[in-house]
């Protein structure tokens, strides 16, 4: 008896016929066999994928032209996944430590930048993205505005952006101050400086935002836990409510 | 269709129909209270009509909800039931759910451990909501593949700029030495640009405010309903016109302010900004 060994398609078509493939591949999965380019099968891929499921089906052809959304709401999205990968590799060699005569913050951005492997590279995409992600939101809005997006139902969704524009310049301008160079902390003394001029809380004010009277340490572990906990999870939750109220309005607005 | 078949009080339907109309109702919406009060007149004037007829629209198989309905149903109780249910509205025009009591009820003994739903919907309950389904395409692959791609066009230009151009560092962050100049984050420019002019209540407080909760109030302020440029021309210019407004300031603020937040022309003394 001759034994030949199966040849790569062969092995390929045993795969994705085997159990282990087709418990992780929904039926309609492009991935899955018999997949057919039929109307039900471009439907259940759309559907019984965890990340596709959050488009319908079917979208208004219109919503499709370039020039109509220039995509600038689904890249401010992949910009903020970007940023959040980014960010936890450059969290493994960052600690947000500013004490006086050793600014361990700095000594470590130093170290990102010159012994950690592709540790530049990554602070490069992550610094480029973020400013990248305020002009693409910024943008959006615009675009949401001059195809008059947010008229009804649309109304309480614009609201929604507004509010993710405001989080997005925090979590901006957060992470500004965390490289702890001469750049940050005179940016952010300028930009905090105003708050001081807050009617009433003018104290306050500086004392919540600074943890002090002048920038210094206490607020690096302020704006860092800001920067990396507590503005993503706002920013994610009111994220969740912008989407889910796309498909609840009836998916993209109507043509021009 | 069952539908159509409904006896219906013409007059009724005429009169409520005029009625709605005048008042300013939606077409469609006219339509449909009107045959529903006119198929109650109906049953009002024909009250012996009711118990025999009523099985008929149920089994005539419009109602998707209906039809599952009945046959679910044990053959011997349904007519019984829907009979009963059927009949409730000549008696008691006005249907109320029963208070709600607390008490959870449990199954009775030998009740079997399926579960049956009957539903049975009047006719004037019925309501055709017809949507148009438009000119639509398959998210996958049309809106998929456009997504891929902006991911990729943007993710390449990134790697790209992130290879050849380094993000800042300055020296260790010094509390006793001012930079000059000391310059915001380029999205604050347009704010710093206007404490130049402003006393910094106005610029850093007051200014700020306005933007966002004027930004948050526009979709309950423009009310137009119409979304074509040539109908929404004060929307657009006052919109262009702000935007346009904060763009100017913020590149003034970047790019012509030098040592002392002075005036300087980038191509004569030099860019003092920093990403």
């Amino acid at each position: 008896m001759k034994l030949k060994p199966p040849s790569p398609s062969e092995l390929g078509d045993r795969l994705r016929d085997s159990e282990v493939w087709k418990s992780i591949f929904r039926p309609g999965s492009i991935f899955r066999k018999g997949y057919k380019d039929t109307s039900r099968d471009r439907a259940l891929a759309t559907m019984n994928n965890v990340l596709y499921h959050l488009h319908p089906v079917k979208v208004k052809r219109h919503g499709l032209k370039l020039t109509y959304t220039f995509c600038l709401g689904g890249l401010s999205f992949f910009l903020f996944i970007l940023l959040t990968v980014t960010g936890i590799f450059l969290m493994f060699f960052y600690r947000q430590q500013a004490d006086i005569g050793g600014a361990q913050a700095y000594t470590d951005m130093q170290g990102i930048r010159t012994t950690v492997f592709f540790g530049d590279f990554v602070r490069n995409l992550h610094r480029w993205g973020a400013h990248l992600m305020v002009f693409s939101v910024a943008l959006h809005m615009a675009r949401v505005f001059y195809t008059g997006a947010y008229k009804p139902p649309r109304e309480f969704n614009w609201v929604v952006g507004v509010i993710l524009l405001f989080l997005t310049l925090g979590l901006s301008f957060t992470g500004y101050l965390l490289p702890w160079d001469q750049l940050a902390i005179w940016a952010v003394t300028v930009g905090t400086s105003l708050a001081g001029y807050s009617p009433f809380i003018a104290k306050q004010m500086n004392f919540l935002l600074l943890g002090g009277v002048v920038v210094g340490p206490e607020t690096l572990l302020r704006w860092y836990v800001l920067h990396v906990l507590a503005l993503p999870f706002v920013l994610v939750l009111f994220l969740a409510v912008h989407f889910w109220r796309i498909r609840k309005d009836g998916g993209i607005s109507g043509p021009l | 269709m069952a539908r159509e078949d409904t006896p219906l009080d013409q007059e009724v339907f005429d009169r409520v129909l005029k009625e709605q109309l005048d008042a300013g109702t939606d077409k469609r919406v006219a339509e449909g209270r009107a045959r529903s009060a006119a198929v109650r007149a109906y049953k009002t004037a024909h009250p012996e009509e009711e118990a025999a007829p009523a099985a008929a629209p149920a089994a005539g198989g419009n109602g998707e909800a209906q039809a599952p309905a009945a046959a679910a149903a044990t053959p011997a109780a349904a007519p019984a039931q829907a009979a009963m249910v059927a009949a409730a509205p000549a008696s008691a025009p006005t249907r109320t759910a029963p208070l709600p009591t607390g008490n959870i009820p449990t199954p009775k003994k030998g009740a079997p451990d399926k579960h049956r739903l009957l539903a049975l919907v009047p006719p004037e309950g019925i309501q055709r909501v017809e949507r148009e389904q438009g000119d639509r395409v398959n998210v996958w692959p049309h809106l998929l593949i456009e997504e891929f791609v902006a991911m990729f066009v943007l993710s390449v230009g990134l790697v790209v700029f992130s290879t050849f151009l380094n993000a800042p560092l300055r020296e260790l962050a010094n509390a006793n030495l001012t930079p000059n100049p000391s310059k915001a984050p380029w999205y604050f420019l347009g704010l710093q640009e206007l404490l130049r002019y402003f006393h910094p209540m106005v610029a850093g407080i007051s200014i700020p405010t306005f933007i966002l909760v004027g930004l948050a109030a526009v979709p309950f302020v423009d009310r137009n309903p119409s979304t074509r440029p040539g109908d929404r021309k004060i929307a657009l210019t006052l919109f262009t016109m702000m935007f346009m407004f904060g763009a100017v300031l913020t590149i003034i603020g970047s790019f012509f302010r030098g040592p002392g937040y002075n005036w300087v022309w980038p191509w004569a003394q030099g860019v003092f900004f920093d990403l």
